[in-house]
């Protein structure tokens, strides 16, 4: 759908614009919102410009800067971090290569921290995409990305 | 629960645990069930075993083609497979302790279908009384007497501050306007805090009704749901629920042909903490920065798009339908006075059974932890915190306070929003607390100068103490910025880092001054002469 068509479906009031980004950001390969999207739907809405993207860039859900396929969402808050979410963020780090906010080389993960995702329960926790996994270990994550990348080959 | 020997192993009983765990995990039920590897309890030769627990069945020479079937029939929809049932085979009884204390109980308000009934078939809560209060109130009830019923029930706020959820709705009933709106706060974000995400999975309808009769009660049209965007299938199953209530008619026009209109709409937040904030809220719905408005006016006056709002939590609203349906003085039989009904708590940390409990509002910590929480996990107990990151810290001199909003309040303490956290002895209390810190720090909004700036210092001055490293003065310093921040911040959002600062402050203040290091010396802030100069400029 182009941008013009996802406001003519939800509307062009503002209360929609947060729908709307969200719309954007899914139809997007990337997983973000660019420049351009945004000055678009700007003028489209007859919004700002200034005050879109100070609206996206409010919301952790969502990115001005490029993403990979897939969105590793380790939560950092309390709960998972006495469980040892810092071992678990370390083994992220070295099986991937990259620092949190960064992708990796061939665009299949980001790395981002996030607060409470709640599933405290099964601390700690992460988000991939649409999938939260649970009670983490460092040899589990391992394998659960080794197997997303594996897939991604395929595919 | 998959007994693993040596006999189910060849049989394949690890692939099939996993592909249980696997299955659980897919259909989003990885916090209600657990798939726990036990020994052997009796049957040989029958395969893979897999015993259901409290159910008491027992399934053998399970395939891994017949764990979707066992998860999506028995598991999600509470109809066990006979075909696959090992006949005369009793499992090992679940732990006394926990289910004895829940029979005894038997008080569930809010969670009473969650788990029993499929939270996607209308027609499972209809024959659970659902819908009943719904129409009760709009063919026997008047919307005044809708609100007296619950102000009788003395039901309080289950989003944290337990404010009394009837006198809310008395201020918004009065107001004259072509539209007001009902607004379920779903956004969920309090760390630790995952009830509401458990009751929409779980039974969705009753927060729909509960709206609706917010809705006819306040005189409300429009409701709408805000629920966070992380929350996939919260989403999913409102979504289904909402379909669902209008094809039966209890949402759309003329419901139970009173001339009452009511619909529901989603609305998604897309990941900030403030928005829990009912006006920061407000805000986002209207497509914004989330970012706390001035009150007054109070939403109730003027909340969304400017039209009298009235907002409560999902826990809130879930306690309304039996509300109306038995009315307020049985409602009042469970807890303690001043906070009349159950409560919803989750338990976490390092216990043996974290999860979701509904008990009456009087129960003490050391009762959730030994006869909920299966007692510790390992090493003892040294503190817990009450009601997500922005809740106290309680050491063990408060392990046997019953946990209601008066005697908190007695001792000093907030009950928040329902999360307990526990933690022994290897968790330091200032490394916990940097957590927290960098909690509130990432969650600031940034309106107001004293959480923006204030949490940059509380994080700093935490990572000090954390690293051994901390100043003479600077566990004086950290509790003075939080009572600036209390005192100061705009929205409850940055008064609520001085609760997790102080109770530690006041419960763990010689461990924090362990970690001052006499060595390190506050460095002085001196401006230079070029500076200076560009100061007076």
């Amino acid at each position: 759908m182009t941008i013009a068509e996802i406001v003519k479906e939800r509307g062009c009031g503002r209360e929609n614009l947060i729908q709307i980004l969200h719309d954007i950001q899914d139809a997007t390969p990337d997983n973000s919102l660019h420049e351009d999207d945004l000055d678009e739907l700007a003028s489209l809405m007859n919004i700002p410009v200034a005050d879109v993207v100070s609206t996206a860039s409010f919301y952790t859900l969502f990115s001005l800067t490029p993403r990979g396929r897939h969105i590793i969402r380790l939560c950092e808050s309390p709960p998972c971090y006495i469980m040892g979410e810092e071992n678990i963020l370390a083994a992220i780090r070295e099986e991937l290569g990259v620092g949190v906010g960064e992708t990796t080389e061939d665009g299949t993960f980001t790395l981002e921290t996030t607060s409470c995702l709640g599933a405290c329960g099964v601390a700690p926790v992460m988000m991939i995409d649409d999938v939260v996994y649970g009670n983490l270990t460092e040899e589990k994550v391992t394998a659960i990305l080794r197997g997303l990348a594996a897939q991604q080959e395929v595919a | 629960m998959v007994p693993v020997d040596a006999d189910t192993v060849v049989a394949g009983a690890r692939e099939i645990k996993n592909a249980l765990s696997a299955e659980i995990g897919r259909s989003g039920m990885a916090d209600e069930i657990q798939v726990i590897e036990t020994g052997s309890f009796g049957p040989i030769n029958a395969g893979v075993i897999v015993a259901v627990q409290p159910d008491g069945v027992v399934y053998g020479n399970v395939t891994a083609e017949a764990v979707p079937e066992i998860v999506e029939e028995h598991l999600l929809k509470g109809r066990p497979l006979t075909n696959l049932i090992l006949e005369g085979e009793t499992p090992v009884p679940v732990p006394e302790s926990a289910d004895a204390r829940h029979t005894q109980f038997q008080g569930r308000i809010v969670l009473d279908n969650c788990g029993r009934i499929d939270p996607e078939r209308v027609e499972e809560y209809i024959a659970n009384d659902g819908y009943f209060a719904l129409g009760k109130a709009l063919t026997e009830m008047t919307a005044d007497g809708v609100i007296e019923e619950v102000k009788s029930a003395g039901l309080r706020g289950r989003g944290g501050a337990g404010f009394p959820t009837g006198l809310k709705w008395s201020f918004c009933a009065p107001e004259q306007a072509d539209q007001k709106y009902v607004i379920c706060n779903a956004d969920e974000g309090e760390p630790g805090t995952f009830k509401d995400r458990l009751i929409m999975e779980g039974d969705p309808h009753k927060v729909i009704e509960g709206m609706a009769l917010c809705g006819y009660a306040i005189g409300a049209t429009k409701g709408f749901v805000y629920i966070r965007g992380e929350y996939k299938l919260s989403i999913e199953r409102i979504e289904k629920a909402i379909v669902a209530a209008r094809v039966y008619g209890f949402l759309g026009t003329d419901i139970f042909g009173s001339g009452f209109d009511f619909d529901i709409e989603i609305k998604l937040g897309a990941g900030a903490y403030v928005c829990g904030e009912e006006t920061a809220l407000i805000e986002s719905m209207e497509g914004k920065r989330g970012q706390p408005r001035l009150k007054p006016p109070f939403p109730a006056q003027s909340g969304y798009l400017g039209k009298p709002t009235n907002v409560n939590n999902v826990e809130t609203l879930a306690n309304v339908p039996a509300i109306i349906r038995n009315g307020g003085a049985w409602f009042k039989n469970f807890g303690p006075s001043g906070t009349p009904g159950t409560k919803v708590y989750t338990i976490l940390g390092h216990i043996n059974r974290p999860g979701l409990i509904e008990v009456p509002a009087c129960v003490t910590l050391r009762e959730i932890i030994t006869e909920y929480g299966g007692g510790m996990k390992s090493g003892d107990f040294k503190m817990a915190q009450l009601g997500g990151t922005a809740g106290d810290i309680l050491g063990a001199e408060m392990l046997d306070v019953p946990l209601d909003y008066d005697n908190m309040q007695k001792a000093g303490h907030v009950l928040g929003s329902g999360a307990i956290l526990i933690m022994n002895e290897t968790v330091s209390v200032a490394d916990f607390l940097h957590a927290c810190m960098k909690f509130f720090l990432h969650e600031s909004c940034g309106k107001c100068n004293p959480c923006r700036n204030g949490l940059n210092y509380l994080v700093e001055v935490s990572d000090r103490l954390k690293q051994n490293g901390a100043y003479e003065g600077d566990v004086e310093l950290m509790a003075e910025v939080a009572t600036t921040l209390k005192g100061a911040a705009f929205c409850p959002l940055g008064q609520s880092p001085a609760q997790p600062i102080l109770s530690a402050t006041r419960y763990f203040k010689a461990e924090l001054e362990e970690a001052i290091d006499p060595e390190s010396v506050r460095p002085k802030f001196e401006h230079t002469s070029v500076e200076l100069a560009e100061l007076t400029e």
